[in-house]
């Protein structure tokens, strides 16, 4: 187990995370958007567990860090997906192009 | 190569992958799937790595629920046979060269970055776990569960309350907003 070096699991979480970024910029429909971010906080996640068990293992800081940033990821999943089914029923769209009424 | 480190480069490429695919695919239903086969790989990384309630977490609140929320939410919202239309050219070449740009910049810090690796074992049961986050004393995370447990409540309602379907109010909303809909 210690012989895959910290540096690997940081490169495939900061490749994951650059993966959902990529995501991000090129989704314009809003539920794909989400899907990206939830990405993008589990290469977070992975960076937490990674840094708690190798270089710290004496605290449970990062394991519970972990587990807020979860919860804190459901409860926004869940607000966004509300918002985006009201947009959907005033707007008959999910695209980011079609909701301009706030726009300056 | 020993076993460990194969499994470990097999279960990465193997949540890459279906990552790529799942911010590519032209169909957003395959794209959640695609997601789905994404975060379960990443419960096995945690499994790799020994920390097992972190996995089981993973597994029960991403796999069992954010990914069903978002299929559920799909199918409210579109027809998932349907292709999504193709975003443009110039856009997807410059979000690529921008990401490219920071993940090299990134991986350039973490090899310059030498970590003082730690002899000693990570071995938490989840009892110590449970024990330390519902601690009040000092290092406990009491704190922060009851205001997570807060911020849940209030995330709970506030679906309920923005998801509502009341007919009344939608109506007179549409019918002041769409004669002042700024078309630009």
């Amino acid at each position: 187990m210690s012989s895959v070096p910290i540096t690997h699991i940081l490169f495939v979480s900061t490749a994951l995370f650059f993966i959902g970024m990529y995501g991000f910029f090129t989704r314009r429909n809003m539920i794909t958007m989400l899907m990206a971010i939830e990405l993008m906080l589990n290469s977070v996640n992975i960076n937490f567990v990674a840094f708690n068990k190798y270089l710290f293992p004496e605290n449970l800081d990062g394991i519970f860090f972990t587990i807020f940033i979860v919860t804190i990821a459901a409860a926004e999943a869940a607000v966004a997906i509300a918002i985006i089914i009201n947009l959907y029923r005033s707007h008959k769209s999910i695209d980011v192009d079609d909701a301009t009424e706030m726009k300056f | 190569m020993t076993a460990s480190q194969i499994i470990f480069y097999i279960i990465s490429a193997f949540v890459l992958g279906t990552g790529i695919l799942s911010v590519t695919a032209r169909k957003i239903f395959r794209s959640a799937i695609w997601l789905l086969f994404s975060l379960i790989g990443i419960a096995g990384l945690y499994f790799w790595m020994q920390v097992e309630f972190i996995a089981a977490v993973q597994i029960v609140i991403y796999v069992g629920g954010i990914v069903v929320l978002i299929i559920f939410s799909i199918f409210l919202t579109q027809q998932s046979g349907k292709e999504m239309p193709k975003s443009s050219m110039t856009g997807g070449i410059a979000s690529a060269l921008a990401v490219l740009f920071g993940f090299v910049l990134s991986c350039l810090l973490i090899w310059q970055n030498d970590f003082s690796l730690v002899a000693k074992n990570f071995d938490w049961t989840v009892a110590q776990i449970g024990a330390q986050m519902l601690n009040t004393g000092d290092g406990g995370f009491a704190l922060p569960f009851e205001v997570v447990s807060i911020l849940l409540l209030a995330a709970m309602i506030g679906c309920i309350v923005i998801a509502m379907k009341s007919p009344n109010l939608k109506s007179e909303t549409l019918q002041t907003q769409n004669p002042s809909n700024p078309k630009e």
